[in-house]
This record gives structure tokens, C-alpha cells and sequence, in this order.
């Protein structure tokens, strides 16, 4: 039985206006565009123990996504479960009350540590707060979490500002453990970090998912991190997810023609200097999304039947495909411009 | 063939309340014309003041304290300041990560490429601004009409970028400096925006440094390599043969911590430690403290090992077949 179900959640965002402005709009005759359509009907499981990588670009509600799942923010519809609990109580349509059971990692270490607290009394809130952990036992417990992420118990009685950025990364790590969550929501935690230090950070986290059995979110912008830390990835664009399917399968062969065209915009070590394909267009407003496909005006397949009918994500062995492509039950192959 | 871009020995000091700070170390590369040149470093690697120092953009407290800069032969560093504006936009251009550098938010796109024309060269302002929609047509930006009348704001994140290449080619410049120019944008943008690039420096004759931390866009870019580190080049060659075959510890470290070089899942080898202070450097090789192979021979200053287009800093250089 799968640890997180996101069943059909859709979240819109509602820019306010005063009445002087729909006034003025209404005198002009104009019905501007104001509700971003930031997710659009994701559905979604994670199995405990598994890592689902998010990938998308700026605009597809990855960051959304992970928020809602973390019960920072209210779906507009549909609902997400751990364990069949809910993970917020809302109560007007923001969020009340949220499970200590997630717990998220954000991407910039130096906007989510608190510089004026000892790094030790950051990690031992949340517990004291929720009363997890025995007060006499909290330094211990914080000594034991700074070692577990590589740092020396010492450390604890030091501010921020005296950390690298891959250090603070650790920190971070450190007191989202603390609350012993059964899921990790990631949100581009390396994103922000050099290379060499990129790596370390992301060698620290296989080591935690090994030894703890970690489930966790992992969004990011980033192919090659996803691909190394995930078992499962779902792409994303403009608020829905249009691929969905276990690591090799997908970039061995995607299927998506998005997810195609973006591998193929990847710059790649060591294959030379590339002969670049990028997909051309840009990635239409989530004011305004397209009808139909969103991708179709960017698509070179896209037929009469992509404008105006939302492909659904349908299942196709292991994985998913949301593309007329391939729904058409004749067993259409990728690439063909059958559609077209 | 003159060189593009000539730099010999290019050092640039910060003087901080912990004493002098070198930034840039006696960094020498040249990069002919139609080249791209990727220069790369991870943060505090010096590349970006590299690239500042090139054209004179070095405030207090910092300071250009030795080297030459050569474009097309001319030494910028001997000219006056007037004449070194002259120079700046016209033979060596800038184009930064943030397009809001370039970017005036509160003149028409149109407005401002025509006022960076009619800067350097006494043209009509109807003839500046045909230049400037062909800039803009040069890097691929559909509707070059429409967009001289739009203002900052209301293009895209990618589409200002593309104006801010567009500004920076003007006057065809023998070199552009652009630093991280891609590192904000999405990843089908910057695939349009590097495709554009090898284009241009592959038509104009136009001669690129690239600055980016982004190994993996270097590779796919670039014609040389040179690698920062600690302010200096540790190593630079061709881009096909540095990422191949790395000679330098570093190099090749940087090279393995990129996750698609490794089977998923597994562990990625590491630099251990992290980038040095540069207030508080270790004497000899910089990157001695988190090198596998340093030795004692290391605490004195490291060599440059010199062969088949190559240079090195190190005292145990990497063996590569030959």
C-alpha cells in the first residue's frame, strides 16, 4: 500500500482586487486573466521507501506540488493522504493544522536557518515543541542528528552564519530528521550548491535513505541529480504531470514528446560539443495556459485533436504517458507523426 | 592569426580588513577569433572577476595589479579611462547573468539598443535602430519589431537575455565576456540560447569567454577549457581532451562529481573539504589540503606542466595517454 496518495489535486491561485480596480475593468470592458493555474489534476502515489523525483521547468508546479504534499498550502481540489490521514486540516481554504509526519527541505540554506539561533536549538525545536523527544535528552539526540549528517556534535552551539553553504544544506537535513518524518520533501536541495559539494550532499542523502528507509519528494530542475537519487520520476509541465514512470525505462527511452525534447536540450558531459536541439517556443503563462495540450504549440506532433482535447495520463506498462500520441489503442509507437 | 583576446599574467588584489586577497592569480589564456572560451570554477574560483578585470570593471577595493589584456593586439590596461570606454561596448562586450544588469526597466528595449549604437557611432537614430532590429533577428528573437517597443519587463526571463546578447553584438565586437549568462534560465531556454551562441561566435568571427560553474554546459560549448581554482588556471586545453582526460586533481574531481557520469544510485566520489578562504590559503598548491595525491614536494609552488596545447598547475599532473 502506497505511504502518499495525491489524488486529482488542483491548486489555483487568485491574484485579490479592490472594487475600485473591477470597476475600472468593468468600465473598460476587460476580464483580465487573474487566477494562475498552478496544478492542474495530479494524481500520484508513493510507496514507503521509495524516492519519486519531480522534474519540470519554471511554471509546471513542482514547488506547488511539494508544498501541498508538505501541507504548507491547501489544494484547491482533491486531497492528500499519508497513510490515509490527511496531512493539513484547513479551515477556509488555508491550512489549520499540518502533520509533523512530512517534513520539507528547502532549496537556500541561508533564507532557512534562522541566523540568530544556535544551530542545536533550531534542531531541537520542532521536538521540544511536539514533545517527541524527553527534554533532558534533547542535546544528546541533536549530537547523534549532527553526526548522522556529517557535521561534529560540537557544532551545536554555533550560529549559521559561521557554516558553508553545503554545511547549512546538512543542518537543514539534520532538523527535518529530527522530527522523524515518514516523508522528506525536497525541494531543489542541492540546487544551490557547487558541484563538489553537490555531491556530497547528495551522497549523505543515499546514505539516510539507506540506513533509515527514507520515503521522499525529490523536486528538481536538475535531470542527472533526479535520475541519481530517484526511483521513479514524474515530469512535469504547466501543472500537470505528462510522464510518470521508473528511472531507467524513462531515460532510456521517454516517451512524452516534452520529456524528449527536454533530454535532448540537456547539455551532456563528455559527448562533445553538441549539435543542440532545443525545443523552440517558450513555456506558455500558467495565467493563460493553452487549450487542449499545453505543450501542443511547442510540439512538432501536435494535430487538430491536441488543441482541443486534454490528453489524459493513461498507463502503458509500467509507466504513464498523458499524449494523444499514445492513446490512439492501435499501439502507436513514439515519434511517429501519425498525429501530425 | 592575432588573438581575439590576449591575457598575460592578469592579477587582481582585494584589500579586506584580513589583509590583501588575491582573486585573480597571475592568469594568463588567449582565445582566437570565432572561439568560445569556457572559463570554469565553482564559487569564489575568481572566474567572475576574471572577466571583470578584462574590461576594467574592478571597483575599491579591489584593484587590477599586474597583467596585460591585449584585444586584437592593443593593451587595454595602457589606455586612459576615456579611451578605455571607447573600447568597452564597442571592441570587448559584456553580457551578465542578470539581464537586468543591461537592462534599463524603464526605457523601451528600442530606446536603449539605439542609445548603445549612437554611443560609439555617429549614425541617424532610424539607422540606430535598424541596427538594433537586426541585432535582435541575429539571436533568433521572432517579431524583432514588436519587441524594440516593449519594455523590460514585459519579456520573458529568456527573451531578455537574448536582448542582452543582442546589445552586447551592436558594434561586432572582437570579444565577449559572458558570465553565467544561462545559469537562471530554464533548460529548453538555455538550449536556444546556446545553440544561438555557437552560431554567432561561428558567423561573426566574434571571440566568446564563457564563465559558467556548469561543467556540462562548457562541454557542449566550448572549443578550450581553462579551470579556476583558488583565483588561479589550474588547468586549461582543449574542451574535448580536458573533460576526456583530465590532468589536474581538481579537474578530475569536479569531472566525477557530476551525478550523469555515475550509474544511479550509487555513491558519487567527492572532493573532500570544501573551497579554500582565499584570505587564508595554504602555502604551495592551493588544493593540496583535498588532494589524494599531494606530497611534501607540494607545499612549495606548483609548476606548469606545458605539452600538446596543455597546461597544468601541478607538481603530479595526472598521466594521459598520449
Amino acid at each position: 500500500m502506497s505511504l502518499l496518495t495525491i489524488d486529482h489535486v488542483s491548486k489555483r491561485f487568485t491574484r485579490p482586487t479592490g472594487a475600485i480596480v473591477r470597476g475600472l475593468e468593468k468600465l473598460r470592458g476587460q476580464t483580465p486573466k487573474r487566477t494562475v493555474h498552478a496544478l492542474t489534476d495530479v494524481s500520484l502515489e508513493v510507496a514507503r521507501g521509495e524516492v519519486l523525483g519531480i522534474v519540470g521547468e519554471s511554471g509546471c508546479g513542482k514547488s506547488t506540488l511539494g508544498r501541498i504534499v508538505a501541507g504548507i498550502y491547501a489544494p484547491s481540489d482533491g486531497a492528500v493522504t499519508l497513510d490515509g490521514a490527511p496531512v493539513a486540516r484547513e479551515s477556509r481554504g488555508t491550512v489549520d493544522k499540518l502533520t509533523t509526519r512530512v517534513q520539507m527541505i528547502h532549496q537556500d540554506p541561508f533564507a532557512s536557518l534562522n541566523p540568530r539561533m544556535k544551530v542545536g536549538e533550531t534542531i531541537a525545536e520542532g521536538p521540544r515543541q511536539h514533545g517527541l523527544i524527553p527534554a533532558p535528552d534533547l542535546r544528546d539526540r541533536v549530537a547523534a542528528l549532527l553526526s548522522q549528517v556529517g557535521l561534529e556534535p560540537a557544532y551545536a552551539d554555533r550560529l549559521p552564519h559561521q557554516f558553508s553553504g553545503g554545511q547549512r544544506q546538512r543542518i537543514a537535513i539534520a532538523r527535518a530528521l529530527a522530527m522523524q518524518p515518514d516523508l522528506l520533501v525536497l525541494d531543489e536541495a542541492v540546487a544551490s550548491l557547487d558541484v563538489s559539494i553537490q555531491a556530497q550532499v547528495l551522497n549523505l542523502f543515499l546514505d539516510l535513505r539507506r540506513d533509515l528507509d527514507l520515503t521522499a519528494l525529490f523536486i528538481s530542475h536538475d535531470l542527472s541529480v533526479v535520475r541519481h537519487v530517484s526511483d521513479r520520476v514524474a515530469i512535469m509541465y504547466l501543472g500537470r504531470v505528462v510522464e510518470l514512470a521508473p528511472v531507467a525505462p524513462l531515460y532510456d527511452a521517454p516517451q512524452h514528446p516534452y520529456t524528449q525534447a527536454l533530454f535532448a536540450s540537456v547539455p551532456r558531459l563528455g559527448e562533445g560539443r553538441a549539435r543542440f536541439h532545443p525545443i523552440k517556443g517558450e513555456i506558455p503563462s500558467p495565467l493563460d495556459p493553452p487549450p487542449g495540450c499545453a505543450f501542443h504549440p511547442r510540439c512538432p506532433f501536435a494535430g487538430p485533436r491536441c488543441r482541443t482535447e486534454v490528453p489524459r495520463l493513461k498507463p502503458h506498462d509500467s509507466r504513464a504517458v498523458a499524449c494523444h500520441l499514445h492513446d490512439g489503442g492501435t499501439g502507436a509507437t513514439t515519434g511517429t507523426s501519425e498525429a501530425a | 592569426m592575432t588573438a581575439a583576446l590576449q591575457v598575460r599574467g592578469l592579477t587582481t588584489r582585494f584589500d579586506t580588513r584580513a589583509g590583501a586577497v588575491t582573486a585573480v592569480n597571475d592568469v594568463s589564456f588567449s582565445v582566437d577569433p570565432g572561439r568560445i572560451m569556457g572559463l570554469v570554477g565553482e564559487s569564489g574560483s575568481g572566474k567572475s572577476v576574471t572577466g571583470f578585470s578584462i574590461l576594467g570593471l574592478i571597483e575599491a577595493p579591489g584593484r587590477v595589479t599586474g597583467g596585460e589584456v591585449l584585444v586584437e593586439g592593443q593593451d587595454l590596461r595602457a589606455l586612459p579611462p576615456d579611451e578605455m570606454r571607447r573600447m568597452r561596448g564597442r571592441k570587448v562586450a559584456m553580457v551578465f547573468q542578470d539581464p537586468m544588469m543591461t537592462l534599463n526597466p524603464v526605457l523601451r528595449v528600442g530606446d536603449q539598443m539605439a542609445m548603445a549604437v549612437q554611443v560609439h557611432d555617429r549614425v541617424s537614430r532610424r539607422a540606430a535602430w535598424d541596427r538594433a532590429r537586426s541585432a535582435l533577428e541575429t539571436v533568433g528573437i521572432p517579431a524583432p519589431g514588436e519587441r524594440l517597443m516593449a519594455y523590460p519587463h514585459q519579456l520573458s526571463g529568456g527573451m531578455r537575455q537574448r536582448v542582452a546578447i543582442a546589445t552586447a553584438l551592436l558594434h561586432q565586437p572582437a570579444v565577449i565576456i559572458a558570465d553565467e549568462p544561462t545559469t537562471a534560465l530554464d533548460v529548453s531556454i538555455q538550449g536556444q540560447i546556446l545553440a544561438e551562441v555557437r552560431r554567432l561566435a561561428d558567423d561573426t568571427g566574434t571571440a566568446i569567454v564563457w564563465v559558467s560553474h556548469d561543467l556540462a554546459v562548457v562541454s557542449s560549448l566550448a572549443d578550450e577549457i581553462c579551470v579556476m581554482y583558488a583565483g588561479r588556471i589550474v588547468e586549461s586545453g582543449p574542451a574535448e581532451r580536458v573533460i576526456a582526460a583530465p590532468r589536474h586533481p581538481y579537474t578530475r574531481g569536479l569531472i566525477a562529481s557530476v551525478p550523469s557520469s555515475h550509474a544511479p544510485g550509487g555513491r558519487l566520489p567527492q572532493i573532500p573539504g570544501s573551497t579554500p578562504q582565499l584570505s587564508s590559503l595554504p602555502a604551495g598548491c592551493p588544493f593540496r589540503p583535498r588532494c589524494d595525491r599531494a606530497t611534501d614536494l607540494c607545499v612549495t609552488e606548483p609548476p606548469r606542466v606545458a605539452a600538446a596545447g596543455r597546461t597544468v598547475l601541478c607538481h603530479h599532473p595526472l598521466e594521459v595517454a598520449p
